[in-house]
Formats: C-alpha cells, sequence, structure tokens
C-alpha cells in the first residue's frame, strides 16, 4: 500500500472521531425536542405541520402504535412513489420523454420498495429510465423521509434502553419531522451548494449536444443532480441519479468531492453513537459501540484497499502495471477511475458497505476476490461499521444485546444492558431479526443459483458468477442497495424477490427491535453490582466486535467458500472463466 | 385507521419540501453562486458551440489527439449511457475478449495501445491505459499513460517531443492537498490546449 492511501484512512477517522462529539450533542437536543439555533427560523414550519398532520407531539406512543404509524407512512409514501413512477408520462419535468413503458409494474414495485426501505437498489438505468421528475419527487422525498425514519427508529430504541418504567417510545411523527427539519435540512443545504461549487450540476435544461474535437456528437444530460447527490449520501440511501453513480464526474467530479462524500455518508451514523452515549446518560457506553465499529471499518479498509492495491495475476501476465508508481495508480484499476486511483476507490468501497449507503465510485462487480469480500462481508454482518443513518445503531444494539447474553451464559449471570435485566423476550427478539435477515439472504441466492432463468442473467461465470447472487440479496436485505452490476436484474424474477427482500430487510427488523426496546421501556433500572459486566469498556468493545465476526461467518462461511474464496485460488492460478 | 391521515399528509410533507422547494432552492443558489458548474462545466469553441464538458471524457481516436481510456459507456465515452464492464477478475471476456472483435479484452488493449504507440510488445504500461473506467465517461488519464502517448502525438503534429512533453506537465494535476486522489491529466483540457498550441505554431 502507498503511503498517501494510509495516510488518507486516518486522517477520514480522525475527521469523523472530531464530528461526532458535536453532530451526536446536537442530535440527541433534537431528538428531545430542546430548542436549537434553528427554532427562531423553523419552529413556525414544525408547529404548522404537526397542525395540518392533526397529531399531538407530545403524545407519547407505545411500541405497537409506534411502529403502526411507521408502516403506515411507509406503505402511503410507497404507494405515492409507486403510481409516480407508473404516470411519469403524464407529469411534468419530463423533457426525456419517458412514460409507463420505461417503468412497468414489477420495476415500478421494486424501485417503489427500495427507496421507500432507504436502499436505492436500481435495477434501471436511471438516465434510460426516469424523468427529472420521478427523479425528484417520486425518489428523492424517500431519501429524506426514510432517513428521518431510521433515525427515529434508533432513537425509539434507545429511548427504551434509557427509559425506567415507562409505556412509550416517543412519538413517531414529532421524531420524524423534527428529524428533517433541524437535522437534516440544514445539513443538505450547506452541503448541495459545496457540491455544486466543486462541479455537481444543478439545473432542469434537457440535454446539450456536444460537437467533440474529433467532430463526433455527445448527448451531455444533466438535470438535478446536486439536490439529489447531497440526501443521497447523507441520507445512506446512495441512489444515483446516473448509472454509473458516484463514479460519474457528475455525481463525484474530484478527489475533493470523494472524501467529502465519504465525510456524509459516516457523519451521521458515527454521531448517533454519542447520541446514544448522551441518552443512556454514560458517553463512554456510546464510545464502545464507536470503537467497536471503528475497529472493524479499520480492519475492513486496510484489507481492500490491499487487495485491490495488489492488482490480479491476469493483469501482471499481460505486462499491465500492477505496482504504483509516481506516475500512475497500479493495482486493479478495471472499473476505477483515475482521480480516485486505489485508495480513494477501496475506502469509498468500505464506507458504503459499512453504512447502508451503496453508492458506489468504482464497480464493485470488477474488484479483486479479497477486495470484494470486504464490501460483502460488511454487508453480510448487518452493516454495523457504523451502518445507516439509524439502521446502523439499532443493529448495533441488537449485536450489543447477543454480546451481553453471550457473557452472560459463559459467566453464568442474568445479563444486564445499561441497567436493564436482558431476559427471554429481549435475546428472542434479536435472535428473530438475524435468523430472518439470514434467511432471506440465503433463501434467495439458493432459489437463484437453481433458476435457469435467474442464471441467464449473470454477466460473469464461475464462482463470480455466484458471488453476483450472493452481493444482490446481501444488498437487498441489507438495505444496501450497492450492486456486482454486471447481473441484469431487471427481469420479473429478481424485480419481485428483490422486491421482498428488502421490505424483510427493512421492516423484519425495526418490528422486532421497536418490540425489544417497548419491552425494555416498561422494566425499572437494575444497579450496577459487582458481578455486571461492565459494558464501556474496551474489553467489551473487544466481544462485541468478535459476537459481529462470528456471528457473520458462521452464517455466511459457506457461502463465501463458493464464491470470492474459490475464485481468489482460480485467479492466482491464472484460470479464466 | 387513525394513521391513516397524518401518513398521507406527511408523505405531502415531503413532497412539497424536499422534493420541489429544496431542488428548486439549490438550483437558485447554484445558479447564481456557481453558475459555471451548475450548468455541467460546458466547454465552448471560439464561436461558441459546446464542444463536451470539462468532467466528462470524450472519444479521440486520431493520432493528433491524446486518447482516453478504454470506456464500456455505450459504444464508448456515451455521456447517456454511463457504466463500466461489470467484469470480474477471472472473467475470460475481460482477459480476451470475445474475439469476434465485439469486444477487446485487456491483453488485446493492451497490444493495440503499444502499436498505436509504437512501443515493444514487452513493454509495462499503465495500469489505467488498458482497463475500463467506472463510469466510461472518465476525463483522466494517468501521467505516465500521457508521457507514453506523447511522442506519438509530437509526431502526428510535427511538434518538438518537448513541446508536448511539456504541455503535458502543465496539464498534470497532483493529489489534492498531497493526499486525494491520484496525480492526474484531464484528457480533453490537454487536447484543447494542443490545438490552441498547433494553431499559434502554424501563425
Amino acid at each position: 500500500m502507498t503511503a498517501p492511501s494510509v495516510v488518507q484512512i486516518i486522517v477520514f477517522f480522525g475527521l469523523l472521531l472530531l464530528l461526532t462529539k458535536p453532530l451526536g450533542g446536537y442530535m440527541a437536543r433534537v431528538f428531545a425536542g430542546e430548542r436549537t439555533l434553528l427554532h427562531p427560523a423553523l419552529g413556525g414550519l414544525e408547529r404548522g405541520t404537526y397542525r395540518l398532520l392533526g397529531v399531538d407531539p407530545a403524545q407519547d406512543m407505545k411500541w405497537t402504535t409506534y411502529a403502526f404509524a411507521l408502516l403506515a407512512f411507509s406503505l402511503a409514501s410507497m404507494v405515492f412513489t409507486y403510481a409516480v413512477l407508473r404516470l411519469q408520462g403524464v407529469l411534468p419535468l419530463n423533457p426525456q420523454g419517458y412514460g409507463a413503458a420505461q417503468m412497468p409494474a414489477d420495476l415500478a414495485f421494486n424501485t417503489a420498495a427500495s427507496f421507500t426501505s432507504n436502499t436505492n437498489w436500481q435495477s434501471y438505468s436511471p438516465e434510460l429510465t426516469l424523468s427529472y421528475f420521478s427523479n425528484m419527487v417520486g425518489l428523492a422525498i424517500h431519501n429524506w423521509a426514510s432517513a428521518a425514519v431510521g433515525l427515529a427508529v434508533a432513537i425509539a430504541v434507545i429511548r427504551g434502553f434509557a427509559r425506567r418504567s415507562a409505556r412509550g417510545l416517543g412519538n413517531f411523527w414529532a421524531d420524524v419531522v423534527r428529524c428533517t427539519l433541524y437535522l437534516l435540512l440544514p445539513l443538505a443545504l450547506v452541503g448541495a451548494l459545496v457540491f455544486v461549487a466543486m462541479g455537481v450540476p444543478q439545473n432542469f435544461d434537457p440535454a446539450t449536444v456536444a460537437t467533440t474535437l474529433e467532430g463526433g456528437r455527445q448527448t451531455i444530460w444533466q438535470g438535478p443532480v446536486a439536490s439529489q447527490e447531497i440526501i443521497k449520501q447523507l441520507g445512506t440511501n446512495g441512489g444515483g441519479f446516473f448509472n454509473a453513480n458516484s463514479a460519474h464526474p457528475f455525481e463525484n467530479p474530484s478527489p475533493a468531492s470523494n472524501f467529502f462524500t465519504l465525510l456524509l455518508i459516516w457523519s451521521l451514523p458515527a454521531a448517533i453513537t454519542h447520541t446514544f452515549g448522551k441518552m443512556v446518560g454514560n458517553p463512554k457506553q456510546g464510545w464502545a459501540l464507536f470503537g467497536a465499529m471503528a475497529a472493524l471499518a479499520l480492519v475492513g479498509a486496510l484489507i481492500c484497499t490491499a487487495a485491490e492495491q495488489a492488482g490480479t495475476p491476469h493483469l501482471a501476465a499481460a505486462q499491465i502495471e500492477t505496482s504504483a508508481t509516481d506516475a500512475q495508480a497500479g493495482g486493479n484499476m478495471e472499473g476505477k477511475e483515475v482521480r480516485f486511483g486505489i485508495a480513494g476507490s477501496a475506502l469509498f468501497a468500505v464506507v458504503t458497505t459499512g453504512a447502508s449507503c451503496g453508492a458506489v465510485n468504482s464497480m464493485h462487480d470488477s474488484y479483486t476476490p479479497l477486495g470484494g469480500l470486504v464490501p460483502l462481508f460488511n454487508m453480510l454482518t448487518g452493516e454495523v461499521v457504523f451502518g445507516g443513518v439509524g439502521a446502523g445503531l439499532y443493529g448495533m444494539l441488537m449485536f450489543a444485546v447477543l454480546a451481553v447474553f453471550i457473557a452472560g451464559l459463559m459467566v453464568g449471570r442474568t445479563p444486564e444492558y445499561l441497567g436493564k435485566k436482558i431476559e427471554k423476550f429481549e435475546v428472542q427478539m434479536a435472535m428473530l431479526a438475524t435468523l430472518v435477515l439470514a434467511a432471506s439472504v440465503l433463501v434467495f441466492t439458493a432459489l437463484s443459483s437453481a433458476s435457469p432463468t435467474a442464471l441467464a442473467s449473470l454477466n460473469n461465470a464461475g464462482p463470480h458468477g455466484f458471488s453476483e447472487l450472493l452481493y444482490t440479496y446481501a444488498s437487498a436485505t441489507g438495505n444496501n442497495g450497492s450492486a456486482f452490476a454486471g447481473l441484469s436484474t431487471n427481469t420479473p424474477w429478481f424485480n419481485v424477490t428483490i422486491g421482498f427482500a428488502l421490505l424483510v430487510g427493512r421492516f423484519l427488523m425495526i418490528i422486532p427491535l421497536l418490540a425489544m426496546a417497548g419491552a425494555l421501556a416498561r422494566k425499572g433500572h437494575v444497579p450496577a453490582s459487582s458481578g455486571t459486566f461492565p459494558t464501556d469498556t474496551v474489553t467489551f468493545a473487544v466481544l462485541l466486535v468478535g459476537v459481529v465476526i462470528i456471528v457473520g461467518a458462521l452464517t455466511y462461511f459457506p457461502g463465501l467458500s463458493l464464491g470470492p474464496i474459490v475464485e481468489h485460488f482460480q485467479m492466482t492460478a491464472l484460470a479464466t472463466h | 385507521m387513525k394513521h391513516l391521515r397524518p401518513a398521507l399528509l406527511l408523505t405531502l410533507f415531503f413532497v412539497v419540501l424536499t422534493g420541489l422547494a429544496f431542488p428548486v432552492v439549490v438550483w437558485g443558489l447554484g445558479r447564481t453562486l456557481f453558475p459555471d458548474a451548475a450548468r455541467g462545466s460546458l466547454l465552448r469553441d471560439a464561436q461558441g458551440t459546446v464542444i463536451g464538458s470539462s468532467l466528462l471524457g470524450q472519444a479521440f481516436s486520431r493520432p493528433e489527439y491524446f486518447h482516453p481510456r478504454p470506456s464500456a459507456a455505450g459504444a464508448g465515452y456515451d455521456a447517456a449511457n454511463s457504466g463500466g464492464t461489470n467484469l470480474g477478475p477471472t472473467s475470460d471476456k475481460l482477459v480476451n475478449g470475445l474475439g469476434d472483435g465485439s469486444f477487446s479484452g485487456f491483453r488485446e488493449l493492451a497490444a493495440q495501445y503499444r502499436a498505436e504507440n509504437g512501443l515493444a510488445p514487452d513493454t509495462l504500461i499503465p495500469a489505467d491505459a488498458a482497463t475500463r473506467s467506472a463510469s466510461g465517461l472518465d476525463p483522466d488519464i494517468s501521467p505516465g499513460n500521457a508521457h507514453l502517448q506523447s511522442a506519438r502525438v509530437a509526431r502526428a503534429r510535427g511538434l518538438a517531443p518537448e513541446q508536448v512533453e511539456a504541455l503535458v506537465a502543465a496539464h498534470t494535476i497532483g493529489r489534492t492537498l498531497g493526499l486525494f486522489g491520484e496525480p492526474r491529466v484531464n484528457v480533453l483540457k490537454l487536447n484543447v490546449a494542443l490545438d490552441t498550441l498547433a494553431a499559434e505554431t502554424r501563425r
């Protein structure tokens, strides 16, 4: 690995660490309904919104009420998006003249599910399918809404741990509205202008036809890119305005915009660990989670960068430079951009899959087997390396419950976490979420592997083809949205099965966790005793990392062996398929 | 059912605020503060005709121009159809191509590159010279790649090799803050500068 690639990983983690405390503290205040600097400007809009909705923001909801409100909103907004996509032909801002022909029912279902679940899996090629209106109104609203919903759930789950003998988990409508107005909106407005300054277009112009220097024609599509780009990253959504996503120079023009994007993706997921620490009354509890996440992230970033920088034996055999020199990047540059090189691409792959973002600035399908294994493993372990906005924290809290349970088994005591007894119901809910997600990934991958129609969609043969399928369902179930994009998933089989995996991954994770939080909130506080396993220590962070890796490895090792691991050895032996 | 009304109206809240108002505000501020960038950083010739965007690569095949990386976007550098090959490291298609001329593997691309630039068949070439980018619209090549092409360009244009080398050096951008990204040369800007230089030399 080159020196700049290691140094930029360190600088990145340093900046993330600096952002975590102020941003996390601010988030705690927003969700507690405290006054912020923005209240004089936006307080009226907040109160007006509650009046419009006809809700009382002070009403404390039981977990079931919270879950029903969440499901009602998700369903309403998903149906709305389905309608917009199907009707784009008669809606405005459609200079391309796209209609329902580009958006058949199975694709519209898949896309609506994908954006509602904060995944942004894209079975379609945006510039060949979507009008500006569909992008802006049909899809981008979910980039905001699903991020706000994810954060709201995380806060509700934290309240379950923080409250004592309480009935409710907070008010869903107030959590979503406050998050949108006081957190997402100001950050996005500033960030969008930073993107425009860096070269990301924002206009409603039709295509420009350029006459190239050699006299050819190049049709250049633009659009309202910056306003979508910012929330795509800040909300860990990841759906590109263009097919090439953040590899497209209009979405990510420079190394500076690339680094800015990386910080955006992990800023809220990292900050919420501090929000958590503050809300449970012990910031060290938050730092323990931050430490566990950072450790997993750092190891992943180093492995992925090293694997990609090593290049492949096939490239070396063709006399293509694989070591880095001052004049070129070396390594495996297939599917990577020169301006990002190896380091800026590999770090992006780790960040986007550690979070449930799924934006890509390089084509993961063309990664070396071990380089591609890292993003795959990140998704299979539930995207808890900072994770999606909100989703990362509630996923990690699920693992924390399992970790204290395992620690409790080892010493023969009833496990406790944050002063709450962890009993049968909590462990059942945590296991239910774990098992449902694993089943979705493995069963759909297995069914597709056995289906000739599905196999006809593969872009690669041999073990890499299997990796394409495993990656697809890991991404869909994990609500990531990145892809081994060679697989042509715009077929009824994939649109429907992926659509279900998306909804399972989102809602069958959220509901058990809200149930767990509801049960925890009702419990009283158990004072710490000499037999309590402390969870604000390095020991706990290490145990937590161990549980994440063991659960992931035990569940998915056979699948990973058939895909990337076999492929690695075949590549070393210079085999091709 | 009591959730139905707030659910529908919250959807409306997001449509109005984030789906319509936000993009329009960013559009208004963007075109005021950064008019060039907000409209796609388009480049124009002396007559005002758009010749491309400084951010997007475009196809070049004539010997008197620097060539960009191979591209998988449409038929090559199709800005309405971005994307990469998505072929994995053990893909026979990626390594050896399809053999019917419809798709070249990187061995063939490397051989073509050496032949075009008059390099010996075993010359080690830069990683970006025979691989396709992620977007298919990569505007840049590595300085090493530009260096290997400059003799050919100089010969085709009847310029001194030092003149072309100096132009490449002037168009080479280093890492941002010495740390982020990779050193690179924007092919379109370099070729525009070459045309300008050639016009001046002729005069």
